[in-house]
């Protein structure tokens, strides 16, 4: 029952995990936008999801064991996953700068406040299905 | 939580940025101060950044790697009156290039506003995120 609940909201969560991910990266770009040779980097967001709910599944399926003696849940045959939402990647240069520095700001202004507003969405949409799931309950 | 790392990463590039304005004024302050505490004329003071890791592997912040006197040759200038003339009337004056320090300075105050604003919008996510689940 608790899984399910889980289960429904854990798109979402892991949306604003990999969102909040890649905020910070682009925070670090724009706060390196004068030191010389640094290379403005970014995740592939797909990539990153794509792992997120792979990983989160594979935890959620996979109960503790707290003694040795205990069983193997799943078929051992299932990747052990890191849970690592991937490596980021440099960006592509549109125009270099002679200190060797890859930091366009608008690029990345642009995506700041491009991935500020999608993870506000989640966020809204999270609430949206607290909201559902709420109605369900109290059936009023 | 990565958010939280947001407000590390632009704190330092902020102390960064203000420490490139301190010595942007202190520059444009002695442009003409053609003698010091040691005797010389004064010399230019150049901050150098440098990307340093912060509490996630991938972002990183800023730091102020060193600060460096300018390079380039003083200004020489002719003024025989100048008590510190020298026996052809020349006088030494810094290397302060304030055309150049006043395109520093917009430089570190612009950087510096983007990082505030970058803090602002992790804040704003933060207390939004603070408020799921409620009515």
């Amino acid at each position: 029952m608790l899984n399910k609940l889980d289960d429904a909201l854990s798109f979402h969560q892991n949306a604003l995990r990999v969102r909040g991910q890649r905020q910070e990266l682009i925070a670090a770009n724009i706060a390196n936008a004068d030191t010389p040779n640094f290379k403005a980097r970014d995740i592939d967001f797909k990539a990153a999801m794509q792992n997120a709910i792979a990983g989160a599944n594979q935890n959620a399926n996979t109960p503790n064991k707290t003694s040795a003696m205990h069983l193997d849940a799943t078929s051992s045959s299932t990747p052990s996953f890191s849970g690592g939402l991937g490596e980021p990647l440099f960006r592509k240069i549109a125009q270099g700068s002679v200190d060797g520095n890859t930091v366009d700001m608008d690029v990345e202004r642009n995506q700041f406040a491009d991935n500020s507003i999608r993870y506000e969405a989640s966020l809204t949409m999270i609430n949206a299905q607290l909201k559902n799931m709420l109605a369900a309950i109290q059936g009023s | 939580m990565s958010l939280f790392n947001v407000f590390n990463i632009s704190g330092s590039a902020m102390s960064a940025q203000s420490q490139r304005l301190n010595a942007v004024a202190s520059n444009l302050a002695n442009a003409d101060s053609a003698t010091s505490a040691n005797g010389t004329p004064y010399k230019a003071k150049q901050v150098v950044f440098s990307a340093t890791p912060s509490a996630s592997p991938d972002a990183s912040g800023v730091k102020v790697l060193k600060v460096i006197e300018d390079a380039s040759p003083p200004k020489v200038v002719y003024e025989p009156k100048h008590p510190l003339a020298n026996e052809k009337g020349f006088v030494t004056m810094p290397n302060v290039n304030v055309t150049e320090e006043m395109v520093n300075m917009i430089s570190a105050s612009r950087a510096y506003q983007n990082n505030v604003e970058t803090m602002n919008a992790a804040k704003t996510m933060l207390l939004k995120t603070l408020t799921i689940g409620q009515q």
